[in-house]
């Protein structure tokens, strides 16, 4: 029921680009996959951060990326995003192929991809609707560009950053600076930059690392609503196995850069939590533990 | 009785781990105290300082303040006018100085410029601007535009453009690189990434340097008239050179007041904007 009212809402925010993608017709398109990794490899210096790894995400899916801390999850995100460059491999986005991207080539993929990070990110000096109003830069036309310098906004994009922020349940703390939120705020105003940026893609950098269970909690419950109700795919790197098994629907594991792990959340028993983190990772404790496990 | 309680007591931490061998820095301070002591002697004898002078004919200055003891107030209307007219040279100097520093200040922060052949450019251009100093930017605007206030304005603005320039700089190379980040991952272009990444982050820093950077300009633009760049410092000049002690501490006395009221003003839009 929460996600038909959230689709509702989203369906109502994206109005004016429903002639390109409607929600239902998004839904049943066939499913070729939104990123392909061919061989991805990223060398920093002597150390190889990512080695040959082969993958493929389709539209709608939610995914997450475990992995010991150096094991190459944010590196693979920063490539997903283009904020650094493969050293070997290919990414394709779609049917572009990431490493010939430059100038508005680069700003056209950035608009279809939205960043969760693990600070948040927001310009903390601004007011929580001018953050989210950030997500419609990439949008602005003409002469708008340049009103937008002077925190000039028409009333249909400030329209759509209220809906937005509807969404986030943070509508009674739109006129306050950013710097004044609460840490699982900051994050919910994050993810309502990214609706306002309305991309094809969500990469969440340890989105819930800075926050606590409860937090993270609605922080994930968020991203995977609003995931489902608009066939958003999301790429997540998360610390604790137990969100990627109550959130993800596929999961990739790393190991120094090598991908040992592709399935389903399922399918992610203790002898491959071995062969991912070396040893058994330390679940989540208490009510915490029950309530995601509830919803795996 | 043992310090530890709770769970600490009866928990054996084993042999305690070997310190790092105590490096003494007694050598390295002497070295240090005795090579500044031979910078600071050798300077002193640079700029022959002889304080023991400053004593002795301490009568002499005695004699000089007494003339100042009692200023004079004929010509009051006028030398108050001319520091409306210093105000004035400060407020458009540090209005071209900020002109001039934008774009500078942004071009020479390595962290937004477009290319390092370009920051390259713009610091050395800011080098160049504060290298000279107001002084000789005064008599060179005198020759072009004439004696007065207009080649005081421009004296100042374009020092005062380089020092804000390069404090802009520095300031937008120390921001938080996340907020810009963020900014940028939407696939904002670059303009918009500086007015809603960097300009929120270095703009009240930048504002606490413009109104310091006025206050400063008051106290240059109230001596710069010594060289024909107009305001109070040419009756500064003037009243001194002709040993005319009372109406010299008039305009010193203006100069004072007209610099702690600029300063309460400042401190208070200050407060008020940051």
């Amino acid at each position: 029921m929460a996600c038909r009212a959230s689709l509702n809402l989203h369906v109502r925010v994206t109005t004016r680009q429903r002639s390109e993608r409607s929600v239902a017709a998004v839904m049943t398109v066939p499913m070729s996959p939104v990123i392909s990794l061919d061989g991805a490899g990223k060398v920093y210096g002597n150390t190889s951060a990512l080695e040959a790894v082969s993958a493929t995400i389709h539209p709608g899916q939610f995914v997450a990326i475990i992995g010991r801390s150096g094991a190459g999850k944010t590196t693979l995100l920063r490539c997903l995003a283009c904020a650094t460059s493969l050293t070997h491999g290919t990414i394709r986005f779609g049917d572009v192929d990431l490493a010939h991207l430059r100038g508005r080539g680069l700003r056209a993929h950035r608009q279809r991809v939205g960043m969760v990070y693990q600070q948040f990110n927001l310009v903390k000096r601004l007011r929580v609707i001018d953050n989210v109003l950030v997500g419609r830069l990439a949008h602005l036309r003409g002469w708008r560009r340049w009103a937008a310098l002077a925190r000039r906004f028409s009333a249909t994009e400030r329209d759509v950053a209220l809906r937005c922020l509807h969404q986030m349940g943070l509508l009674d703390r739109v006129w306050q600076r950013a710097d004044t939120l609460s840490g699982g705020e900051q994050q919910r105003v994050a993810i309502a930059r990214i609706l306002a940026q309305q991309p094809r893609v969500i990469l969440a950098d340890e989105p819930v690392a800075s926050l606590d269970v409860l937090n993270g909690r609605r922080i994930m419950d968020s991203l995977r609503r609003v995931a489902t109700a608009t066939n958003l795919t999301v790429v997540a790197t998360l610390h604790h196995v137990d969100y990627a098994r109550a959130y993800a629907d596929r999961i990739l594991g790393l190991r120094a850069g090598k991908l040992v792990f592709n399935g389903s959340p399922v399918d992610l028993d203790d002898a491959r939590l071995v062969d991912i983190f070396g040893e058994l990772p330390e679940p989540l404790e208490g009510r915490d533990a029950t309530r995601l496990a509830s919803l795996a | 009785m043992s310090m530890l309680s709770g769970a600490l007591l009866g928990v054996d931490a084993g042999p305690a781990p070997q310190a790092p061998p105590h490096a003494s820095h007694v050598r390295r301070n002497l070295f240090a105290t005795l090579a500044l002591a031979l910078v600071f002697g050798t300077a002193a004898r640079v700029i022959e300082l002889r304080p023991l002078e400053l004593i002795r004919d301490a009568g002499n200055i005695g004699v000089f303040l007494r003339g100042y003891l009692h200023p004079s107030f004929a010509h009051l209307g006028e030398y108050a006018w001319q520091c409306v007219v210093t105000v004035c040279i400060a407020l458009w100097g540090t209005l071209l100085a900020v002109t001039i520093a934008v774009p500078l200040g942004l071009l020479g922060a390595r962290n937004v410029a477009p290319h390092r052949v370009v920051y390259f450019a713009a610091r050395r251009l800011m080098d160049v601007l504060r290298a000279v100093n107001e002084f000789v930017f005064a008599l060179m605007f005198v020759t072009a535009v004439g004696l007065g206030p207009f080649a005081g304005m421009l004296a100042l603005g374009i020092h005062t453009g380089g020092v804000l320039g390069k404090l802009l700089s520095e300031t937008i190379e120390s921001i938080d690189p996340g907020q810009v980040e963020g900014v940028a991952a939407v696939g904002a272009g670059r303009l918009h990434v500086i007015g809603f990444g960097v300009v929120p982050q270095v703009l009240p820093n930048f504002l606490s340097y413009i109104l310091l950077r006025f206050e400063s300009d008051i106290r240059s633009a109230s001596v710069i008239g010594m060289v024909g760049g107009g305001g109070i410092g040419f009756y500064l000049w003037d009243t001194i050179r002709a040993f005319n002690d009372r109406e010299a501490a008039t305009v010193i006395l203006l100069i004072v007041v007209m610099v702690m009221a600029v300063d309460v003003i400042s401190s208070r839009i200050r407060r008020l904007a940051i």
